[in-house]
């Protein structure tokens, strides 16, 4: 098949769908390239870097329409391009299905089957397409690259001959793609970065990438699983509770990035005008939302504003193509994932498998027919996260209650066995005779301190406590040593042979304990 | 000799004899310890030799030095491997020297008893302390005496069969005669029968019926019990040993034998409990032995091991930041501890944290493992008990696991039927990557299958613990 990339027509678009890395691989797969001359031009990949790579270089767009079976584009079609559509033809674009249904409509009737790179499912298989995320992660670098570029000051502290520095502060609203790549491009300039998410499970992904999770205490928090892992429109009254912790970090806030979205809406109004009047003068806003009208109130799409209070506003909406480079390189090789899922068999062969859940799912037009919105993909993006049983908070009194029953069972325990323990030696005491408790008396209190003492005793030492109480044992000479003396013959015999027996005991057993003691050593 | 002398000596080798225990509480005090020990029981054979009572002294000096020699032969020649045949083999002899010691007590007591009064006040030494005792007292000290035999001579053949097992002479496998616990309750029974006879003045057939009785119950008990459980046993004898000192003790009137039985009793008994709770099992179920009470079927495993060789190992280490190495008694086994305290030089020197995780009932004697590792050079603070080292498994690169098997077996937690259940393990399969020398497929002593072998992460590294390392070695970067 041929696979051809026109040259994007949209006003200041420099990012282009194929690159001459991508379109080498694309014809690995068996298809051929084509590209508009001048296509790449903007993104630093000039006509002969294409002609070198392979590819056919055709000089109007309108050849390259005609020539190609499938068309790859960065922007959705606009101007002449739906037109040039024939049936049969497949066009793989960004195209926002649910804001552009006349669109569709359009294409839909010249009979071309459309992917939109925005529709692609966000499961695990697809991520090496997902090109909302290699966009927005250029996006969120790109914001804080903005930011720093009218900032007027570090973003690190530094302790300087000429006096010291504060390191910036910077507040990343929302911890998508864009707002985890913000976050890890401003720590990684110094500044200390805080983030808010309406999602809390993303706190965890936040704290990963350096910055400080703004915990909301709210009682409803969202489920990102049930909806695909993006943001869901939060309650009336979530939203007050959120614009309040704004409002009370938006003074000391140096830098504040707004990322937030919600699939198919326009973008959430979370930083207020009265939240830019809070802030210093030379604070920087950065509204990556700019082109769904926009985080903060005072954004103005495509323009950098300069509040009253002189606080610069940015409401760019082409960061991926101000850095048309290297969102090409991203882009082209979303496309071409995209295309090798397409082509099974390598073979140059285009298979269009509706059957396929990541394909099913980016189509929006398919042979004469809108296709859009998809049903729900068979694999669900995230596992739903499992409900928690809500552990129990205790009160400061079922706590002290729970202590005091604890020290009650204690005592009851230990009390019990005393009592125990006193009946029957005072039972024995009547029995026995006051030579035999004596003893009885020094047993007792050796047992004890031979538990007191063995619980102290370190694991890794068992071995040898072992071998020293065996030599200890031994003592049983004495009995022997007592025994030698007195009696017959029988009774000197035995005791020597104890003596004996002891003796090879005593000796061996401390001399092993010297012997394993002194091969334990620190490093 | 004044007879406060020889009391004020034993007071003071009791003290040290605490101090002694007391500090093995870290590798460091340990080495004093063991002096104050050494220092202890010279104070006391001293003092027992010149004070009252002692005769024929310069055989038993003769008798002790003969001992020592020997004594010191063994403990120079030994290996550290065989530590734990060493330590039963020498529980036997405290066990059997009760048991004479005891038999003397009753000679001594029935030659007394026969004798005139006259000739009773010419006794010397432990003749008259026997010879001065009231009916009541010659009573309690037949239950004494009776008492240390009956614990001597079990700890004896106890302590015998817990020798050939560790030393291999015997097999290692739970073994019982027909009628099981049956006989050993018998034995018992019977010992408690003559007990009764003996005190209401039955002869020496009543003493010596009994200590062929207890001698069964040693050896079967043993026998029944099998070779994981080894520590447990040692232990166990270790404390009977003590006991036996204590009844003896009793019986002679020494307080010194009865502090020092109870000490080392009690010791006994503390490290035998660790041990059984490092096992999740009672007491009890280790003495009546034998695994084998599932209560229904283990769980099915699935998948299948996954051999690997010398430079797939190699590769994973060389990559690897964080090691655990997770010792067992098949490292003993092989003598492969050398070789291991290579290996952790060589990783070490290459700038990676190795350290070990040992289990408390890992190897055939508490704290086997440490000796072992401790022999090797392999620094005592890079070696730590389960506790300290179970949580940072996740975050760990490689586990290797050196023929250990029980001990790291995720059954433990997983299935509620496995005869291990609910016993501490080490959790290495958490690891990113687990490594498993091993030397063939089956299953080990307790013959329980292991699912970590079977796991994804898991891969089998066969032949001898010893060989295998060796071959490893020059692979390493």
């Amino acid at each position: 098949m041929k696979i051809g990339a026109p040259k994007e027509i949209h006003e200041g678009e420099a990012r282009v769908a194929m690159t001459p890395a991508s379109a080498r691989e694309l014809q690995k797969l068996g298809h051929t390239c084509l590209v508009e001359s001048g296509a790449g031009l903007a993104a630093g990949f000039a006509d002969a870097l294409y002609a070198e790579a392979g590819v056919e270089v055709v000089k109007t767009a309108a050849a390259l329409w005609k020539a190609a079976d499938v068309v790859v584009k960065v922007r959705p079609p606009e101007g002449p391009e739906p037109k040039r559509l024939r049936k049969d033809q497949l066009l793989i674009s960004f195209f926002y299905p649910a804001q552009n249904k006349d669109l569709l409509e359009q294409v839909k009737d010249t009979g071309a089957n459309v992917i939109a790179m925005d529709m692609v499912p966000r499961i695990s298989r697809a991520q090496k397409m997902d090109a909302l995320s290699s966009m927005a992660n250029i996006a969120g670098y790109r914001a804080v690259i903005e930011a720093g570029n009218n900032f007027g000051r570090f973003f690190t502290g530094q302790v300087t001959a000429a006096g010291k520095v504060p390191p910036a502060k910077v507040l990343v609203v929302g911890a998508g793609v864009a707002g985890l790549a913000a976050i890890g491009t401003a720590t990684s300039l110094g500044a200390v970065v805080y983030a808010f998410d309406v999602r809390p499970e993303v706190a965890e992904q936040i704290e990963s990438m350096g910055a400080n999770f703004v915990f909301l205490e709210f009682e409803e928090a969202q489920d990102g699983a049930a909806t695909g892992g993006y943001a869901a429109p939060s309650s009336p009254e979530f939203r007050e509770k959120q614009l309040a912790k704004f409002r009370e970090l938006a003074p000391d806030m140096d830098i504040v990035i707004t990322t937030a979205l919600i699939p198919g809406r326009d973008a959430p109004k979370l930083w207020l005008k009265d939240m830019v009047e809070a802030m210093k003068p030379g604070s920087v806003v950065v509204d990556l939302a700019a082109e769904r009208g926009g985080n903060c109130d005072l954004t103005a799409p495509d323009q950098k504003i300069v509040s009253d209070n002189g606080v610069t506003v940015i409401g760019y909406t082409d960061y991926p193509s101000r850095m048309a480079a290297q969102a090409s390189t991203l882009y082209g090789n979303n496309i071409r994932h995209m295309i090798s899922d397409l082509t099974p068999g390598k073979d140059g062969a285009i298979v269009h498998n509706m059957e396929d859940d990541v394909i099913r799912g980016a189509t929006v037009a398919f042979e004469g027919a809108v296709t859009f919105p998809p049903p729900p993909p068979k694999v669900q993006a995230i596992a739903a996260a499992p409900k928690k049983p809500a552990a129990k908070e205790l009160t400061p009194a079922e706590k002290r209650a729970q202590e005091v029953a604890l020290f009650r069972k204690q005592t009851r325990n230990q009390v019990g066995l005393l009592t125990v323990g006193g009946v029957l030696l005072l039972a024995l005491g009547l029995v026995a005779p006051a030579a035999f408790m004596q003893h009885f008396i020094v047993f007792v209190l050796s047992v004890f301190i031979g538990f007191q003492v063995i619980w102290n005793v370190s694991h890794s030492l068992h071995t040898p406590l072992m071998a020293v109480t065996n030599a200890i044992s031994s003592i049983i000479i004495l009995g022997a040593l007592l025994q030698i003396g007195s009696g017959s013959f029988l009774v000197i015999l035995l005791a020597a042979l104890s003596i004996f027996m002891a003796g090879i005991n005593i000796f061996g057993g401390f001399l092993v304990t010297r012997r394993m003691l002194a091969m334990f050593q620190k490093s | 000799m004044e007879y406060g002398f020889t009391t004020a000596a034993y007071v003071v080798a009791a003290v040290l004899f605490i101090l002694s225990l007391g500090g093995l509480s870290g590798q460091e005090s340990a080495k004093r310890a063991v002096w104050y020990g050494i220092v202890g029981m010279a104070l006391a054979v001293a003092a027992t030799l010149i004070g009252p009572g002692a005769g024929l002294w310069p055989l038993s000096i003769v008798l002790i030095a003969g001992g020592g020699i020997i004594g010191y032969y063994i403990a120079m020649r030994v290996q550290m491997t065989e530590m734990p045949q060493l330590v039963a083999a020498m529980h036997s002899l405290v066990g059997l020297a009760a048991v004479f010691v005891g038999y003397n007590a009753y000679i001594t007591a029935a030659h007394i008893a026969g004798m005139p009064q006259e000739t009773r006040d010419a006794l010397t030494g432990f003749a008259a302390i026997v010879a001065h005792k009231t009916p009541t007292e010659l009573s309690i000290l037949r239950v004494e005496l009776f008492l240390g035999v009956f614990i001597g001579a079990v700890t004896f053949t106890g302590s015998v069969i817990a020798f050939g097992k560790l030393a291999g002479k015997v097999t290692s496998k739970a073994q019982k005669l027909p009628g099981g616990h049956m006989l050993n309750a018998g034995a018992a029974a019977l010992s408690v029968i003559l007990l009764i006879l003996f005190m209401n003045g039955a002869g020496a057939w009543a003493l010596i019926l009994m200590t062929l009785a207890a001698l069964f119950i040693g050896y079967h008990l043993i026998m029944g019990i099998g070779g994981a459980d080894m520590p447990v046993v040692v232990s166990m004898l270790n404390s009977y040993s003590g006991w036996a000192a204590a009844a003896i003790g009793f019986s002679l009137g020494n307080d010194l034998l009865i502090v020092t039985g109870a000490l080392v009793g009690s010791s006994g008994a503390i490290l035998s409990y660790i041990m059984c709770k490092a096992m999740n099992r009672s007491f009890v179920s280790v003495i009546l032995g034998g695994f084998g009470n599932t209560t229904g079927p283990a769980m099915a495993i699935e998948g299948e091991m996954i051999a690997i060789d010398a430079d797939g190992v190699a590769a994973a280490l060389n990559e690897a930041d964080s090691i655990i190495i997770v010792p067992g008694y098949g490292m003993a086994v092989a003598q492969a501890q050398q070789s291991v305290a290579e290996l952790t030089r060589k990783l070490r020197a290459a700038g990676k944290e190795v350290r070990f995780g040992i289990h408390p009932v890992a190897g055939r004697l508490p704290g086997h493992m440490n000796v072992l590792l401790a022999e090797a050079k392999v620094p005592y603070d890079i070696v730590l008990e389960m506790d300290e080292i179970n949580e940072d498994f996740p975050s760990t690169d490689v586990a290797i696991v050196i023929g250990s098997n029980d001990i790291v077996n995720p059954a433990a937690q997983d299935d509620p039927n496995s005869p291990i259940a609910g016993m501490p393990v080490l959790e290495v399969w958490k690891a990113k990557q687990v490594f498993v020398s091993k030397r063939g497929q089956g299953t080990g002593y307790s013959g329980i299958e292991n699912p970590l072998f079977f796991k994804d992460n898991t891969r089998m590294f066969y032949g001898d613990a010893k060989k295998s390392i060796d071959e490893l070695l020059p692979k390493i970067a």
